[in-house]
């Protein structure tokens, strides 16, 4: 009798139709971004100069040193310029996230982001396709493919255009490509980002941003216009520092207190042993004067200038 | 010029870019191929051995007669292959005439050139005005001269319907340009020749795509991919002439490498423009030396 019984049982199952392959987790919705990590530099933005905690390389070093941040005005090609796909998570913009079903099977082919600011949008493919050939063309959020490993989804991105590492004229190649690690625990999805660029990074640079579930989000346009307002002094002008003459690379290491070393970034930097390692600061402050609360209760945009002492 | 590969282990890449436009990669610079009713126009033919190679895949898109090459600029990895296209597209062309058009400066630097271009391979529908246009497959096609860019005979050719650029060695991502100085090529109209590239091209939406562009090497790209060229060589030439005026000499120059942020990205063991070679070239252009 109860071999009879598991033997209908077991043919009930069988004759079940094939469920289809589900997500492991469900990234879908509207997520509202976070800036507990890294707040200075994604929300007021970096500092001139700042290259601290990147594995940079010399020649990155001379791009960030050379950059004039007129540039993305004069130039009128930067002006509406999106952030690159590794940067874009980063920056000031809420996310959707859509579910990209197969019609036919219902199966996940796809995850597609949008973020608020200037409407990047990306695909992350889940199906198996291959990555595009040498000569087809870049974009900014390049050519995402993804797998799941439990409840962690790894996506690999190619073809990017030549963006940035820092909005401070630290530059990341089109060579560059980049792993990203999607973790959803509950109402909160957290980001890892693994930059290789052969260019101008000696190390992988990792980086993590966190989002939080906001279903109440209605995201609109964002649409930009370039238009030339200031006047060229010539018309082959792009706005650029000669090599040693850019007076704003020392302002960080004084604002801050810390040696102008260190500012200089490196692969060392990136680690918290490196602390050890600093010296004295050539202009010792008594105090903090600049970002002191920045991210605290009272200053949340870190636009507040620090009480009085 | 690049040392000549093994031509039989070559194949031929074929890449759609936009509308009636392609972009097929052999050894030499890439070609721009359009194609539709009226049959094919060809920019640029790679060296002479690849010819069977690039008709067979223009074949596979369309059977219509080849009816014109456009030469962006006259060296052998560009125009090798005149000639033997024109050969090959002959029997074709059931009366109709394949007309090959470049520049004035094409056809006598061609002339002068040794070894010879086959006579059937010369661009002798030139032209010497700024511009010179005709219509091909349904589209406008604009064929614009940019004086003393690469060389003194370079044009850029816009497919306007299909809103395609192709740039012949103006633009070479991924490489420094040749500023080929001996036959005419300066940096002041290398820079002007990529804004004018920069006029033609309009991006699409989040500033990619709109105009894409073929460049002479490398791969399919825009505008935002032709900007980061053309600052590169403006912040190069800013700083030798900066460096000129401190009285410095070209080994000085060279030696204080104005051009390292910029080796890692445009450099490697292939390349066919060294960085003291890009330097001495906008040396000499600054210098009209």
């Amino acid at each position: 009798m109860a071999r009879r019984f598991a033997l209908f049982a077991g043919l009930a199952l069988l004759s079940l139709p094939a469920m289809p392959v589900q997500a492991q987790v469900d990234f879908s919705g509207a997520w509202a971004p976070l800036f507990h990590e890294d707040l200075p530099e994604r929300i007021p933005g970096p500092e001139l100069g700042d290259y601290m905690g990147i594995p940079v390389n010399d020649a990155a070093r001379l791009r960030g040193d050379s950059y004039d941040a007129d540039r993305i005005s004069i130039v009128t090609e930067y002006q509406c310029r999106p952030h690159g796909g590794d940067y874009s998570m980063r920056g000031l913009s809420n996310m959707r996230i859509d579910a990209v079903l197969d019609p036919t099977t219902q199966q996940l082919v796809a995850w597609h982001t949008r973020m608020g600011f200037q409407e990047m949008e990306r695909t992350v493919w889940l199906d198996g396709r291959p990555h595009p050939g040498p000569l087809a063309p870049h974009t900014w959020q390049g050519f995402s493919t993804a797998t799941w490993d439990g409840n962690m989804l790894n996506v690999y991105t190619t073809h990017l255009k030549e963006s940035y590492l820092r909005r401070n004229g630290l530059p990341r190649s089109d060579k560059a490509t980049f792993t990203e690690h999607w973790v959803r625990h509950g109402n909160y999805l957290t980001v890892i980002t693994v930059i290789t660029d052969p260019v101008f990074l000696t190390a992988p640079l990792e980086r993590s941003q966190s989002w939080v579930s906001d279903p109440g989000q209605r995201m609109g346009r964002d649409v930009c216009e370039y238009n030339q307002e200031l006047p060229k002094p010539r018309p082959d002008y792009v706005p650029n520092h000669l090599p040693g003459t850019n007076p704003f690379l020392k302002e960080v290491s004084e604002w801050y207190a810390l040696p102008s070393a260190v500012m200089r970034g490196g692969e060392e930097t990136m680690y918290p042993e490196y602390r050890q390692k600093i010296g004295a600061p050539e202009k010792p402050k008594a105090a903090c004067d600049r970002y002191c609360n920045c991210g605290a209760q009272d200053n949340p945009t870190c636009l507040v200038a620090p009480r009085s002492r | 010029m690049p040392q000549q590969p093994d031509f039989d282990k070559i194949q031929m890449q074929v890449q759609r870019v936009q509308g009636r436009v392609y972009m097929m990669t052999g050894a030499g610079g890439n070609s721009a191929v359009q194609v539709g009713g009226d049959g094919v126009l060809i920019v640029d033919t790679e060296f002479a051995p690849l010819a069977p190679k690039l008709m067979a895949e223009i074949r596979k898109l369309n059977q219509g007669p080849v009816l014109f090459i456009v030469n962006t600029h006259f060296h052998a990895d560009h125009v090798g292959g005149n000639a033997a296209l024109a050969r090959l597209a002959e029997p074709d062309l059931k009366g109709a005439p394949l007309k090959i058009i470049g520049h004035e400066n094409v056809l006598n630097r061609l002339a002068k050139s040794q070894p010879a271009l086959p006579v059937e391979g010369m661009p002798v529908d030139e032209y010497f005005t700024p511009f010179k246009d005709l219509r091909m497959n349904g589209e406008a096609v604009i064929i614009y001269h940019e004086p003393n860019a690469h060389t003194d005979g370079d044009s850029v050719i816009l497919f306007r319907g299909s809103d395609v650029v192709a740039t012949g060695d103006i633009f070479t991502p991924g490489g420094y340009p040749f500023l080929d100085i001996d036959h005419g090529g300066s940096v002041q109209g290398e820079i002007a020749a990529l804004d004018h590239i920069l006029d033609l091209t309009v991006p699409g939406h989040t500033q990619e795509g709109g105009t894409y562009v073929i460049p002479g090497h490398g791969r399919v790209c825009d505008e935002a991919d032709v900007v980061e060229f053309r600052d590169m060589v403006v912040i190069v030439r800013d700083r030798i002439q900066d460096m000129i005026k401190r009285k410095m000499t070209i080994e000085q120059i060279k030696a204080a490498r104005p051009t390292s942020d910029y080796d890692t990205e445009y450099v490697t063991a292939d390349s066919f423009v060294k960085p003291d070679q890009f330097v001495e070239a906008v040396y000499r252009s600054l210098t009209k030396r």
